[in-house]
């Protein structure tokens, strides 16, 4: 996520101008999940992914849905559209697991460090309103029970 | 930004030293990736929130070679026409193409295939703009929908080949080659200006946000 202190001045004063209202964010949930051991975890992208063939996120302002990435997708079919150019898509495409670790997880879950991967993944792109995510931050959450999720690796890029 | 997760106080947080795009640090490293991942997840035996807890270990500084500016095989003629640009660009796609296929068999994959074309036919579409006689739109997209996803395609297209060429270069000295010495990064420099003066919002939107990254915009401005 580097470091502000090390952007230029001009992408540093754009982050920070990012700033600005997230102190509207004042709720400060918390539950305990299960041991690791025993936790179902899925991924929660906000990296623009979608499998090959799905549609592809459209401008920022109304990118605010996300897509499904079911848990047996090949990395082939991973791909992005986020609408931002301004971070290093390189490593996403030498190897999806630095920005969608589904193979890491799966090997957690192989040798019993975790309980098990979900089904279905997901993915929103970043870059949509934030504030206007939240209907389907809500919707998700539901379907993210009814996979009997216990955890949420929330994963930006 | 360590400064957005604090503000905005999730249960827990991992903040990393990484460049943005690479959260978990080192592609193809997958010892890296898993060190990153245990950190993260140790963090929900937390005793109480939010968690915001600093990982220490910095991705390795890329070798000096892969930083020296790529040594590209293919040679690209700079001396191009505007008119030519469109030339210029199929040439670049056609010379690109055996690093591409190289890099697509190394990988077993590709990102390219967004807008369903063959480069050579998202050459001919980013052309289209360039000569002012605009393709038709995609599959009942915007014209900046549908210009974006093409331009995606052509940008993967450019960066996974010249990952497959020698020297191993980094993230940066990629982002440097494509808008400093490709046709590629004229013909997109050239779209922006287009996009941009257009009477079309899509296009307007794309200009502004989706096709020409701050660095490269703010270097060319000062």
């Amino acid at each position: 996520m580097v470091r502000l202190a090390d952007l230029p001045d001009f992408e540093r004063s754009h982050m920070l101008d990012k700033l600005k209202g997230l102190e509207e964010f004042s709720a400060r949930p918390w539950v305990k999940p299960p041991p690791l051991a025993r936790c179902r975890i899925a991924i929660v992208s906000t990296a623009g992914l979608h499998a090959r063939g799905d549609r592809p996120f459209g401008p920022s302002a109304t990118a605010t849905d996300y897509r499904i990435i079911p848990g047996d997708t090949p990395a082939a079919d991973l791909v992005m559209s986020h609408q931002s150019v301004n971070f290093d898509r390189t490593g996403f495409q030498e190897d999806h697991n630095v920005a969608f670790p589904l193979d890491r997880l799966n090997e957690l879950a192989r040798d019993g460090a975790i309980g098990a991967v979900a089904d279905f993944h997901y993915s929103f792109m970043g870059a949509a309103p934030i504030r206007k995510i939240e209907a389907k931050a809500r919707e998700l959450a539901g379907l993210l029970k009814k996979d009997r999720v216990d955890a949420v690796l929330l994963c930006p890029v | 930004m360590r400064e957005h997760t604090a503000a905005m106080g999730p249960p827990r947080a991992l903040w990393v030293p990484f460049i943005l795009g690479r959260p978990f640090g080192v592609p193809g490293d997958a010892a890296f990736q898993h060190r990153v991942l245990r950190a993260v997840l140790q963090l929900l035996a937390a005793p109480a929130g939010p968690v915001l807890v600093d990982y220490a270990e910095e991705a390795p500084a890329p070798r000096a070679e892969e930083t020296e500016g790529m040594a590209c095989p293919v040679s690209f003629d700079r001396k191009t026409d505007a008119g030519d640009l469109g030339a210029a660009l199929a040439r670049e796609i056609e010379e690109l193409a055996p690093w591409h296929d190289l890099a697509a068999k190394r990988r077993s994959r590709t990102t390219t295939g967004l807008s369903g074309m063959t480069m050579e036919e998202a050459a001919q579409f980013v052309t289209s703009y360039l000569n002012s006689v605009p393709a038709s739109n995609l599959n009942g997209m915007s014209a900046g929908e549908a210009l974006k996803i093409v331009c995606d395609d052509l940008r993967a297209y450019y960066y996974e080949a010249a990952a497959a060429q020698p020297g191993n270069p980094d993230a940066q000295a990629v982002l440097y080659w494509f808008w400093h010495d490709t046709a590629a990064g004229r013909a997109f420099l050239a779209l922006q200006k287009i996009c941009l003066a257009s009477g079309d919002q899509s296009l307007q939107v794309l200009g502004g946000n989706s096709l020409v990254p701050r660095a490269i915009v703010h270097a060319r401005e000062h």
